[in-house]
């Protein structure tokens, strides 16, 4: 099987978020930036037990400047096999599923699996965009994958309040949620391997932008805590009921 | 030209995300001086109830097979096509979300999804949406002709504007699905907790699973929905779909109930955009503090009983 996994590195969960003078421009200085960990956890380990299991390739894939490498070796690491990173900066998942699809249909993946959505634009969308431009379906929020190596594939997914289980043919694309597989921490010898595992870095196709970015703000603060005595619990309710109006 | 909505059909049932969707389109339209259609499948008695919520008019596509995003991409971008739209508008559920991006492709549109708000109509059009997981507020302008967007749900308040039209049907081609579903799993009678107004969660503070009834207790007594924080998914005291937080579901209800969680931030960044958020901790310095509009310092234990008897003797005398 030759699956391609979708990489994208993320501000760490911990960071404080910032931006430039004129609001434009998400300010990464000094941010510690990680894999993203639904692409990391799920869809990159899930990729390499398929492998495991029937044989085959895994290569990441990342739209973005040389900045990435960092995360790139260690999803070598972890076990992919090689990566190819576009070398641009994408400004939206219309951009990033442009540039991923231009690589993607030069080859015949079996599989294209990516996390669920990256923890800092919150679009969840890459994997539809993909599988659209690519002619090819699309299960998202899978938690389970099972395949024979027949090419037949047997996906769980996640829906509001339960779930579905889904039987496809592939080639598809994949999106991975919590459940998919286990997180897998790098050992000494993938630390060393991935250091000579092939990084192909490939020059951007030309791309006409659909959205540009306005702005970017920090929410206002909450204006501060009410405290109430854990004696009138009765009090909260009438809060909640008259000034939150919640209940 | 139109502002075209998506309606999920769920045996036959419109949700509250559905009725959001078409407010939320409504308001658009007007703002772009265009009418506002509505588009729905299958079996839905429902259908014609979108006019109250501001659809002009109403379409149904006989479809009434599995989902499959390549199905519903084609049906949505056809109509769109026959309708004129200009703007598409999805609900972002675990459904809108997955073929959204397939709608923005056949159309050439640009995409945003889990827009807040109603858009700026600008030369294009300015849309926000939450970003960093709750951390910061993004403002796009979508510069195509025709533009893409799913509505974040909990949004907007769905309000009466209009009456019940008649739904007319639209006749699409549409291919044939390539994803069968074998099973569908959905607990019964409990409101999913992405679309719950009302949720009360608990974290590591609780000690074990065991100790769970006190907060079953005070869902009940609200109506409200279950939530957790990571550790106790992790650890097995709760179903892995109650973890709410930056690496499990985000929610915005109108009320959050925090219950012995401490406030990480990985943990607030799920739950930040929640209208009112109440923390019960009995530790005063806890972080979760911060981010609450109401506290209360003490023991869970304690506190936790008396807050249900206070809602129910509140519920009594509505
Ligand atoms: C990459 C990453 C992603 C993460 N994603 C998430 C996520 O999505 N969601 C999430 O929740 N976490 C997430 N975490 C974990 C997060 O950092 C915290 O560890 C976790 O949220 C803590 O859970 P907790 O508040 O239940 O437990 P604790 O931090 O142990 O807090 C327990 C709280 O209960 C209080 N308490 C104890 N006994 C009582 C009592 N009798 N009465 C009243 N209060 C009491 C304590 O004062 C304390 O504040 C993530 C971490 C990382 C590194």
């Amino acid at each position: 099987m030759n699956i391609l996994v979708c990489v994208s590195k993320t501000p760490d969960t911990t960071s404080k978020i910032s931006f430039s003078g004129d609001g434009k421009e998400y300010n990464g200085d000094g941010v510690t930036f990680i894999m993203n960990p639904y692409d990391e956890w799920y869809a990159l380990v899930k990729a390499i037990e398929l492998v495991e299991q029937h044989g085959g390739n895994v290569t990441t894939i990342t739209v973005g400047d040389a900045s990435n490498d960092i995360i790139i070796r260690k999803a070598l690491a972890i076990g992919a096999n090689d990566a190819i990173r576009v070398d641009t900066k994408a400004t939206d998942s219309n951009e990033a599923a442009f540039q991923i699809v231009e690589v993607a249909k030069q080859k015949n993946y079996d599989l294209i699996l990516l996390g669920k959505e990256t923890i800092d634009y919150n679009g969840s969308v890459l994997g539809s965009l993909v599988a659209a431009q690519m002619d090819l379906p699309y299960i998202s929020y899978g938690t389970k994958l099972e395949t024979s190596g027949n090419g037949v594939y047997t996906v769980t997914r996640e829906i509001e309040g339960g779930e579905e289980v889904c039987e496809v043919a592939g080639p598809l694309v994949i999106s991975a949620a919590k459940g998919m597989a286990e997180q897998r921490i790098p050992n000494m010898k993938g630390i060393m391997m991935s250091k000579s595992k092939p990084l192909v870095v490939v020059p951007p196709a030309a791309y006409d932008s659909k959205v540009s970015v306005v702005s970017f703000e920090l929410p206002v603060q909450k204006k501060g805590v009410k405290m109430i005595d854990p004696e009138n619990m009765d009090e909260l309710v009438r809060l909640l009921h008259e000034e939150a109006k919640v209940i | 030209m139109s502002v075209l909505v998506f309606v999920e059909n769920h045996n036959g049932k419109i949700k509250k995300s559905g009725f959001e969707a078409v407010y939320f389109g409504s308001l658009l339209a007007k703002n772009m001086g265009v009418s506002c259609h509505a588009l729905t499948y299958g079996q839905n008695p429902d259908a014609g109830t979108l006019g109250k919520y501001g659809a002009n008019e109403v379409y149904v596509a006989s479809y009434n097979g599995d989902f499959d995003t390549q199905v519903y991409t084609a049906m949505v971008s056809e109509a769109a096509q026959k309708l004129g739209a200009k703007v598409v508008v999805l609900a972002h559920t675990a459904n809108g979300k997955s073929f959204a991006g397939g709608v923005a492709v056949k159309l050439n549109a640009g995409i945003i999804t889990g827009v807040n708000a109603v858009p700026v109509v600008d030369n294009g059009l300015i849309v926000q949406k939450s970003v960093f997981s709750g951390k910061a507020i993004a403002h796009y302008k979508i510069t195509t002709d025709v533009a893409v967007m799913t509505l974040a749900g909990n949004s907007m308040q769905p309000v009466v504007t209009g009456s019940d039209v008649s739904p007319q049907d639209i006749a699409l081609n549409l291919p044939a699905a390539k994803v069968k579903v074998v099973e569908r799993k959905t607990s019964e009678g409990i409101v999913p907790l992405p679309e719950a107004e009302l949720v009360v969660s608990a974290g590591r503070g609780l000690k074990g699973p065991e100790n769970w009834s006190i907060i079953e207790e005070l869902a009940k007594a609200l109506q409200a929905t279950t939530a957790c924080s990571r550790p106790v998914a992790d650890t097995g005291w709760r179903p892995h779909h109650e973890h709410v937080g930056q690496t499990g579901v985000a929610i915005k209800p109108n009320l959050y109930i925090a219950i012995g969680i401490s406030g990480a931030i990985q943990h607030l960044a799920g739950v930040n955009n929640s209208k009112t958020i109440v923390v019960i901790n009995k530790d005063p310095e806890a972080p979760f503090f911060k981010a609450a509009d109401y506290g209360v310092v003490g023991d869970l234990f304690d506190i936790v009983p008396k807050l249900t008897k206070a809602v129910e003797t509140f519920k009594a005398h509505q």
